[in-house]
């Protein structure tokens, strides 16, 4: 279990102030100034050597991220973005930085700017986190009049700036480049890679792309050591995470862990334990809606992390871990997950526009069991048509949880089917 | 240069090119939809997948560039099923009603279907049905059978440079339209149909005329503006039913212009399909022996010198040649082939496109004078548009302001602006010194005024003054707007010394007149002289006339014309003439017999063997013949009377526009729209 001297997100609960004055007392912008000092190389090879990867999901190296930028720019300035567009259902992490801790949020942005070699920072938060905005709007105002940001930030001879873009509550705005599409006051619908944003991102110019939990972690990586960041969790998965546990459980939180804990401890030490105790639990997903649920006795044994998760056909994604007792109708909360893609598919490209509407009709069925045995197999069929085959991820997001149920619940859709046969002869 | 191996097969291609490009060039067709290759690239349809050694799931070919070392198969049983797969999606929303479909027959969905799609439907759903939308009189929608491929979306804002059309909605709401509903405001809509590849845009005046199979197709050029666009006249038995363009990257690409497309049901309309004679009066039905009667009786009595003849804006080069050989044998050179008063002619360079139409895409300053190229000829502006897209290029516009759908700066109003650049004291000279490929425009209309030499001399002074000659490059270009001037204007069909041209003739000074297709002038004034009309409809010009001889319009004849940039080009016979109506230059031919001078020639070919010997340039069929550059123009005062358009309403220029209910429906729907409507109005 993570020691409380560890954590980096102490005032995740807001139990103190999020402000300037309590920031600074719990460790922000302490020494930034220096840490720039140590220059751009210094910073990316830090956070390469910590082995942070991605927090928003895809789990995609940071340091390896921003040693993509150019070296020297050639005309064109430089862009961080940050993506605080929040929207993978049972993900509340990145919403209680905002409000609780926004000055990790902002010095991380100094720093990772500093390292891409950008003068400007664009944290594009999710409409609905009214007060959210508020309170990182609060923290960038008074990093400002404290010098921290703006021109020769912190005493650097770094020029700063950081701008918040609300977004207007499409989901399909927290995929990177629809993010992009939509800053830029377009439709927010994916673009084509390559070009990758590192050379033709935000109006054209290099970006990078980040979520805000791997931009709030990065100043204290640097402060405390790459060395001392490595060494929560496995190889090729370390650092903490901050884990959201919603669902079934006694006590639904949100929680710094270590990198690598086994779900089952997760869940019985920080959320008070499954609802009616272990054993009630029929599945859990374990890294927000759009990876493949977990049956029971996949998550006696499972580790929070990526790899692990990855060998067993799921994956870590936003570290939302969704808990469904055995009082889940599982048929129907997949289906709800499908009716959810359906209508946030962008309708850009044809498996994604045309496959989610489908999928989400069958499950709308597979619910009640109107439908043959054969169509479970005609289901999973669609879900490999749409898997891989779209310009973004949210395809293959569609797709895997209903592959996940069919993997391991295709008993319970078929007894339904043959319920529902029965009970139309009756 | 990059190399691929793509099935087995290595294939070296230019940088730049995408992998399907490339898949192209080793010979291995890749199925797509929203590809297009004068688009940019979209990659929403996801057929063209395919697959890359170490990329871990199918790559989009259309968006993908080319990288040395790539190795791409594009036949694996993954591939197939991706395609298949993708070919399922399209078609579950899809209305498949094909049989009650216009596009059936030409449709890309329908032939891919044959190779990608199952032999039954696996979707048990509900399938979405979509309002239709109605984008004017040219476009007809049915929106259900949209795969939302984004072409016609990425054709408006690209390169109409109208971004009237759009996708709203999201998922399988989305909806391609016009936001708010609306007439689409672009010259060129019609090129979204040929785009559609399915049938959600269609062809409202066409619709439910015929199948594609049932059309003979005849490769032709267009006679509606001077650009001499490629297309092809489908007809079934003499009727022609529709007119699409043919691809020629040097004129047209792959676009044409409304007028083009759809005027084509004026040929239909008000055609002239027998002789008349005037008698008592009135216009009477004749034979042909009465009409060439009536025509010597009054010939023979004139001296030569009180003959005259126009030619209109759609006369070809034969009868052209053949009407000067007929008068120069009645001892008149009173010919002009510029109806509309200008002065054009001598010199060739003076009157070309010089720069080619190519030409367009390598300028780096343009600056247009009294035209507004959107509507004189709106396929030419798309170059101009692309040009501009391109970047780095200073585009200014001396004349009637306009919108031409990409930015300019206004200089002024009138021939006084004109003559500052000419001097050098306004700004926009020293852009054009400063270019390396300066361009000027004249329109035909700054040159068709009383001052048109002194216009042409400002202009030609501009041309010589900021570089615009050079041995490789010659950016000074005329948009001439007839499709007759530049083969007319080599030909000489142009006053001789001593000889009056078209102000003359048509101040009542001639006894004969003889209009050959020419319709676009005040006629009223040849009230005193026996007109001669020869033409293929009952417009302005046959009002007048004292005799009527019915001649082919461009569809009914082989033809030679000469485009703006001076690439002679042919038409060839799709449908006979109607009626008892001929191929103009044997009309002239059989006339010249019954005036006693008989032209020397009995087939078209003898008579094209004998203009070309006259001008050899039109027998370069195809080629631009480039002009030399010479001395033109006059220093003379121009006058500051601003310079006007020659072209009010783009839809009605001539004979075939203005009897097509088409085009009075885009009249009415475009031009008229933007009249204040009063209150009692609908």
């Amino acid at each position: 279990m993570l020691k409380d001297q560890d954590r980096i997100f102490t005032n995740i609960y807001g139990m103190h102030d999020p402000f300037l004055a309590g920031a600074e007392s719990r460790g922000d912008w302490d020494g930034t100034k220096e840490l720039l000092a140590k220059g751009r190389d210094w910073v990316v090879d830090t956070v390469k050597e910590s082995g942070l990867r991605g927090r928003g999901g895809a789990g995609f190296g940071t340091g390896l991220k921003w040693s993509f930028m150019p070296k020297e720019s050639d005309g064109r300035p430089h862009y961080l973005v940050v993506n605080a567009d929040e929207g993978e259902p049972g993900t509340c992490k990145d919403r209680e930085i905002l409000r609780h801790d926004p000055h990790k949020l902002v010095e991380g942005c100094l720093v990772a700017s500093f390292a891409i070699g950008a003068n400007a920072a664009y944290i594009y938060v999710r409409g609905e986190f009214y007060r959210e905005t508020e309170a990182l709007q609060r923290a960038i105002d008074e990093a400002y009049e404290a010098g921290l940001i703006g021109k020769d930030a912190c005493g650097s001879g770094w020029d700063f700036d950081c701008y918040i873009h609300r977004g207007m509550g499409a989901y399909i705005c927290g995929e990177e480049t629809a993010l992009i599409e939509s800053m830029e006051g377009k439709k927010g619908q994916p673009r084509l890679k390559p070009p990758f944003p590192a050379n033709a991102g935000l109006y054209g110019c290099p970006s990078t792309v980040n979520n805000v939990e791997s931009i709030a972690v990065a100043p204290t990586i640097l402060r405390r050591g790459a060395d001392w960041f490595a060494g929560f969790g496995r190889a090729n998965n370390t650092g903490t995470k901050l884990f959201n546990i919603s669902g079934h459980v006694e006590q639904p939180c949100t929680v710094e862990e270590e990198m690598s804990v086994p779900l089952k401890e997760l869940i019985e030490k920080h959320a008070g334990g499954v609802r009616g105790g272990w054993d009630n639990l029929l599945a859990i997903i374990p890294g927000g809606a759009s990876v493949p649920c977990l049956p029971k006795g996949i998550c006696d044994s499972v580790l929070m992390d990526f790899d692990s998760l990855k060998e067993q056909q799921s994956g870590l994604g936003t570290a939302a871990i969704m808990v469904m007792d055995k009082s889940t109708d599982i048929v129907a909360a997949i289906a709800r997950l499908s009716a959810f893609y359906k209508h946030e598919s962008c309708g850009q490209c044809t498996p994604c526009r045309e496959g989610t509407g489908w999928m989400s009709r069958m499950m709308q069925r597979m619910v009640a069991g109107n439908a043959s045995i054969d169509e479970i197999d005609l289901l999973e069929q669609v879900t490999r048509q749409v898997e891989g085959h779209t310009i973004c991820a949210l395809g293959d997001a569609a797709a895997w949880p209903i592959q996940g149920l069919i993997r391991h619940f295709r008993p319970e859709l078929e007894s339904r089917i043959e319920q529902a046969k029965k009970n139309a002869a009756a | 240069m990059p190399k691929l191996t793509i099935d087995g097969i290595e294939v070296e291609v230019d940088d730049g090119l995408t992998v399907l490009q490339a898949c192209e060039i080793a010979g291995r067709e890749i199925p797509r939809f929203c590809y297009h290759e004068r688009l940019s690239v979209a990659g929403n349809c996801r057929m063209c997948l395919v697959e890359m050694e170490r990329a871990p799931k199918p790559i989009a070919s259309c968006a993908m560039p080319v990288g040395d070392g790539m190795v791409i198969t594009t036949n694996s049983e993954t591939i197939q099923k991706a395609r298949k797969g993708v070919m399922e999606f399209l078609l579950i929303n899809h209305p498949l009603d094909c049989p009650i479909c216009d596009q059936g027959g030409e449709c890309d969905l329908q032939d891919q279907a044959m190779s990608f799609g199952g032999d039954r439907s696996r979707y048990a759903e509900e399938k979405r049905a979509v309002k239709d939308k109605n984008l004017g009189p040219l476009v007809s929608t049915t929106m259900t059978r949209c795969i939302h491929c984004t072409r016609c979306i990425r054709f408006a804002t690209e390169i109409a440079g109208v971004p009237e059309l759009g996708a709203t909605g999201r998922g399988e709401h989305m909806e391609v339209g016009t936001y708010v509903e609306k007439t689409l405001s672009s010259e060129l809509s019609g090129n979204i149909i040929d785009l559609c590849p399915v049938g959600a845009l269609t062809s409202k005046p066409y619709a439910f005329n015929a199948r594609p199979w049932e059309l003979k197709k005849t490769e032709s050029i267009d006679v509606m503006d001077a650009l001499g666009a490629n297309i092809s006249v489908d007809t079934r038995g003499a009727e022609v039913l529709r007119i699409v363009p043919r691809n020629n990257d040097d004129v047209n690409e792959e676009w044409i212009s409304d007028k083009t497309r759809f005027a084509c049901d004026g040929l239909r309309r008000q055609r002239l399909d027998q002789p008349y004679v005037r008698k008592d009066g009135n216009l009477q039905p004749a034979s042909w022996e009465e009409a060439f009667a009536a025509i010597a009786e009054k010939v023979k009595g004139t001296s030569g010198n009180k003959i005259a003849a126009l030619a209109g804006d759609q006369a070809d080069c034969e009868s052209m040649y053949a009407l000067k050989e007929l008068l120069s044998a009645l001892g008149s050179s009173n010919i002009d082939c510029c109806q509309d008063g200008s002065s054009m002619g001598g010199e060739r360079s003076s009157y070309l496109f010089n720069s080619g139409v190519n030409g367009i895409e390598e300028a780096d300053a343009i600056l247009i004078v009294g035209s507004n190229p959107r509507l004189e000829s709106p396929v030419l502006n798309t170059r101009i548009r692309k040009r501009y897209l391109q970047g780095g290029v200073q585009i200014a516009l001396i004349g009637e302001e306009a919108d031409l759908t990409y930015k300019h700066d206004y200089l002024g109003a009138g021939p006084d602006t004109l003559g500052d650049v000419a001097s050098g004291s306004n700004a926009f000279a020293q852009v054009l010194k400063d270019a390396s490929h300066p361009m000027i425009i004249v329109g035909a209309g700054a040159l068709a005024r009383s001052d048109g030499d002194a216009v042409l001399g400002a202009a030609r002074k501009i041309a010589e003054d900021t570089g615009m000659i050079s041995g490789e490059w010659n950016g000074f270009n005329v948009l001439q707007n007839a499709a007759s001037r530049v083969g007319g204007l080599d030909l000489g069909f142009v006053p001789g010394d001593g000889s009056v041209g078209t102000a003359e003739i048509l101040s009542g000074a001639m006894d004969v007149v003889y209009l050959l297709g020419a319709d676009e002038i005040p006629v009223a004034e040849l009230a005193n002289s026996f007109v001669v009309y020869q033409g293929h409809h009952g417009d302005a010009g046959a009002h007048q006339a004292d005799v009527i001889l019915p001649g082919a319009a461009y569809t009914e004849k082989n033809a030679t014309y000469v485009n703006l940039e001076g690439r002679a080009q042919r038409t060839q016979l799709a449908s006979f003439p109607v009626g008892e109506a001929k191929e103009d230059w044997a009309i002239i031919r059989a006339l010249s017999q019954e005036l006693g001078q008989t032209l020397p020639f009995d087939s078209l070919a003898e008579l094209r063997a004998k203009m070309i010997a006259a001008t050899p340039s039109l027998g370069n069929i195809d080629e631009v013949t480039p002009a030399e550059w010479g001395a033109f123009g006059s220093d003379g005062q121009m006058s500051s009377d601003a310079f006007v358009n020659p072209i009010e309403n783009f839809f009605m220029t001539d004979p075939i526009s203005r009897a097509s209910s088409t085009m009075a429906a885009c009249t009415s729907a475009r031009v008229q729209s933007t009249r204040a409507r009063t209150g009692t109005h609908g």
